[in-house]
This record gives structure tokens, C-alpha cells and sequence, in this order.
């Protein structure tokens, strides 16, 4: 059976793209093969483990429940997109370095994708809501405890970075 | 673990949506936030001949707050209703309740009109539209209907939306003087869904003395349960709701189910228990609300 296709224009990581899939096509696996994007997961393709979590117009969403023609016209950035613009780690890739925050790296880009969203709205977060901005990603190697740090470290990271760029101006 | 395939539109307007579901008929499904229906298409429970996509009706995608209530258009995501300070004040509840389905993630792309029509007895926002008495309006090509939450939810996974018709507002009643509210449940992990939830809005008089109480059951029945407790805890002061007659009353009308997660026993119990809980923070929620005006 041949399947109608859709051209779908994304921007994805800031560059325009324009895609051509069939309408079933996910869009966690149009990032991947369509787009060789493969810093972005799948673990669990029914939204249960949020390794695919990719950030939609901004705001964290599951990549494999998303289909890739909904996603027309809008913005979407991977963990491919979330490092500076001179190719240094964000900080919420440096924390996850720094506290040991991932060991297999299988689950990281979902965190890395929700953290990096979840700081943006709230820079200064506790413990517990540091622990709450992960509880939709699950790891099997970490046990969180280091995930939680991380969270915690990046947030001091970008507080440290936005005092520089205060003091520079 | 990737959707069958399927034919697929994409309308801009309502009225499109509505024309093409109308051509379509029983072979038409709607594609909202797809938080439900794309793990049913991932895993191949649901093989729609058509999907028809309104995530481009950006018509749909708005909250409107009055004195009267909150309606919520199709589009309307949950994390946008978790975060409107509007809706919050007007009818509390609907914040208490919509920051406890699934993880902010599934939220921030989820609809609440979509888990609506999903009717899933699990489902926070179908308890909360029957203990509010809200409605669902509904439109297809001879027109639009307003269907009353209790006529809306005909059995598990099953609405009254018919094929042909598409959903596009929920209504939600505004607290009423004089009232508070509180939601409440127990899931495996935070974010699953509830084992049991129980959801209350409790009216007091002048003298903070309960005049009215009511309460939602989730995961307990085909079909969102509401229980009028008022004969249980009427004339009782705000702060001494909490009262083991209160538990036996909801046990002896419910039937709740076994599954892998819990057996009926340990259903019933919890509803009895969470009643409880959301009665008595009901309770003190409207008379926090009533110091302060």
C-alpha cells in the first residue's frame, strides 16, 4: 500500500526544515531518521518514560507522542540544540557532567531537554521541586539522587552565568 | 510500536473540522493532544481509518474566565488551565485537580477538553466536570448541543459525542459563595494514574457549619460517580467534617473493581479514606475563603 505523504516544514534547532513523511510518522522518529537527529531517545514509544522528550515551541513534550505533521509550522529544539553557540556545554549539560548525573546516558536528553525547560520557568528551585521537574523521566542506572544534584548545579551554573553577563554589561 | 497507518486532515476552522468529521462519519477520529490516543496508535489498540488533526484550529485554543465559570476550548492544553490564576480563583478546583494529571510533560501538550470525550474513569477533569455539574458543547454539521456532564459519560472510554461531531468547549461552574473544594488521590508513583481519587466541594452556612457536601470518585466506576454526602456531615462545624460515618457511607455505595494495580477491597478502602481527606480539606477551604472576603 502506498501512503499519501505530507510536506512538513519544522524549524528544528533554529534552522528551517522541511521534511516529506507519511502521517503516522512520529515525530521522535522523523528527528531521527528523517533528519539523522539521533541525540534524541526512544525508550518506550507510549510516553511512559519521557527519554524522547524533546522541547516543542519551548515546552517539554513527548517526541513519540507527538505525530511529526501536527508539529508543522512550530519550533522544535533536541538535546542536539541545547549547547551554546560556540559548541560549549549548557549548563544544565555541564551540572549533569560535573555530579555524575547520568551513567548508561540512555534517559539523558529527556532530562537534559526537561531540565532546561524547568530551570527557565523556575531558576531557583528546591530540592523537592527539583525532584518534582524530573518525576516524569525515569532512569534505571542513576537512582536520581545525582539527577537531583544536577538539577540543583545547573541552576547555580546559570545563576553564575547570568552574574557574569550582568557584570560584563 | 508505531502507529497503522491512517488518512489524515489537518483544518484550520471549526467549521471545517466539523464538515470534514461530518463526510467521514464512522470513520473519522479526532487527533487533539494525542496524549491517549497516540500510545493506542503506538501500540496498535486503535487502527482510525481517518484522523482528523485540530491542532491547527487555533480558534479552539483559548480559556475564557467569567463570574459565571471556566469554558475551555479543544485546544486548550492542560498546563495552560494549570497555569491561569483566572480560572483558579474563579473555580479552585479545576487547579487542584488538573496539576494531578500524568507529569507536566504529557500536560504541556495534553488537552482537557480531549481527556474529557476520552472518558477514562481514571480521569481527573471528567470527575471534576461531574462534581461541578459542567457541560460539554458539542458541534456537528446540523449544529451545536450542550450535554450535561451527567448525560455526557456513557461508560468507560465511551462519550456522547457521536460520530460526525466534534467537542469543542467544556464548561465549568464557577465556586460557589460560600464554598471550597479539594482533590486528592493515590497512584503507585507520583504521576501514574490514581488507584483511587477523590475530589469534594463542601458548602457552609454564615456559622461555618457544613449546608452542603459533595464528592467525586475516580477509578471506582464505569462512569464518574458523585455522591451527595450531605446528610452525613450537615450542621457539622467546618473544622470536625472528618467523621468515620463519612467512610462507611461512601463504602456502602460503591462497587469498586479489581485490576493488576488494586484489589476492590483495597479500593473501597482508600475511597473511604481520601473522602475523608478531601471532605475535611474541603471544609477548611471555604471557610479560609469566607475569612477572607
Amino acid at each position: 500500500m502506498s501512503e499519501q505523504l505530507h510536506d512538513i516544514r519544522l524549524t528544528v534547532n533554529g534552522a528551517p526544515r522541511n521534511v516529506v513523511v507519511p502521517a503516522r510518522r512520529l515525530l521522535s522518529d522523523c528527528l531521527r531518521h528523517d533528519l539523522q537527529l539521533t541525540g534524541t531517545h526512544v525508550g518506550c514509544e507510549h510516553g511512559v518514560c519521557g527519554a524522547c522528550t524533546v522541547l516543542l515551541d519551548g515546552e517539554p513534550v513527548r517526541s513519540c507522542l507527538v505525530l511529526a505533521v501536527s508539529a508543522h509550522g512550530h519550533a522544535v529544539t533536541t538535546v542536539e540544540g541545547l549547547t551554546r553557540p560556540d559548541g560549549r556545554l549548557s549548563a544544565v549539560q555541564q551540572a549533569f557532567r560535573d555530579c555524575h548525573g547520568l551513567q548508561c546516558g540512555f534517559c539523558t536528553p529527556g532530562f537534559l531537554t526537561t531540565i532546561t525547560a524547568g530551570l527557565r520557568d523556575n531558576p531557583t528551585p528546591s530540592r523537592e521541586q527539583a525532584r518534582d521537574m524530573v518525576a516524569g523521566n525515569l532512569c534505571r542506572c542513576t537512582g536520581y539522587q545525582n539527577i537531583v544534584a544536577s538539577v540543583l548545579r545547573a541552576a547555580e551554573l546559570a545563576a553564575a552565568d547570568h552574574d557574569r553577563r550582568a557584570d560584563a554589561s | 510500536m508505531k502507529p497503522p497507518a491512517f488518512d489524515y486532515s489537518r483544518p484550520t476552522s471549526t467549521r471545517e473540522a466539523v464538515n470534514v468529521l461530518a463526510e467521514l462519519g464512522e470513520d473519522g477520529n479526532v487527533l487533539a493532544g494525542g496524549q491517549s490516543l497516540l500510545p493506542l496508535l503506538n501500540m496498535r489498540l486503535a487502527a482510525p481509518r481517518n484522523l482528523v488533526d485540530i491542532n491547527a484550529v487555533t480558534e479552539l485554543d483559548y480559556l475564557r474566565v467569567t463570574p459565571d465559570g471556566v469554558r475551555v476550548g479543544a485546544l486548550s492544553r492542560h498546563s495552560a488551565l494549570e497555569r491561569s490564576d483566572d480560572a483558579a480563583r474563579v473555580q479552585p478546583l479545576l487547579r487542584q485537580a488538573v496539576r494531578l494529571v500524568a507529569h507536566a510533560t504529557i500536560r504541556n501538550r495534553g488537552t482537557t477538553v480531549g481527556s474529557i470525550v476520552h472518558a477514562d474513569p481514571s480521569g481527573e477533569m471528567t470527575a471534576v466536570l461531574s462534581l461541578l455539574g459542567g457541560s460539554v458543547r458539542v458541534a456537528g454539521s446540523a449544529g451545536e448541543r450542550t450535554v450535561p456532564a451527567e448525560d455526557f459519560f456513557l461508560g468507560p472510554l465511551e462519550s456522547a459525542v457521536r460520530p460526525g461531531e466534534l467537542a469543542v468547549e467544556a464548561f465549568f461552574p464557577a465556586r460557589t459563595p460560600g464554598s471550597g473544594s479539594s482533590f486528592t488521590e493515590i497512584s503507585r508513583r507520583h504521576g501514574d494514574y490514581a488507584v483511587c481519587g477523590v475530589g469534594a466541594v463542601v458548602e457552609l452556612d454564615a456559622d461555618l457549619r457544613v449546608c452542603g457536601a459533595r464528592a467525586a470518585f475516580l477509578s471506582i466506576s464505569p462512569t464518574p460517580l458523585v455522591l451527595d454526602l450531605a446528610e452525613v456531615v450537615h450542621g457539622r462545624s467546618f473544622d470536625d467534617t472528618a467523621i468515620e460515618e463519612l467512610s462507611a457511607y461512601v463504602q456502602a455505595r460503591i462497587d469498586p473493581q479489581p485490576d493488576i494495580h488494586a484489589t476492590a477491597a483495597y479500593r473501597s478502602h482508600l475511597a473511604g479514606a481520601l473522602t475523608l481527606r478531601a471532605v475535611r480539606e474541603a471544609a477548611r477551604a471555604a471557610a479560609d475563603l469566607e475569612r477572607t472576603v
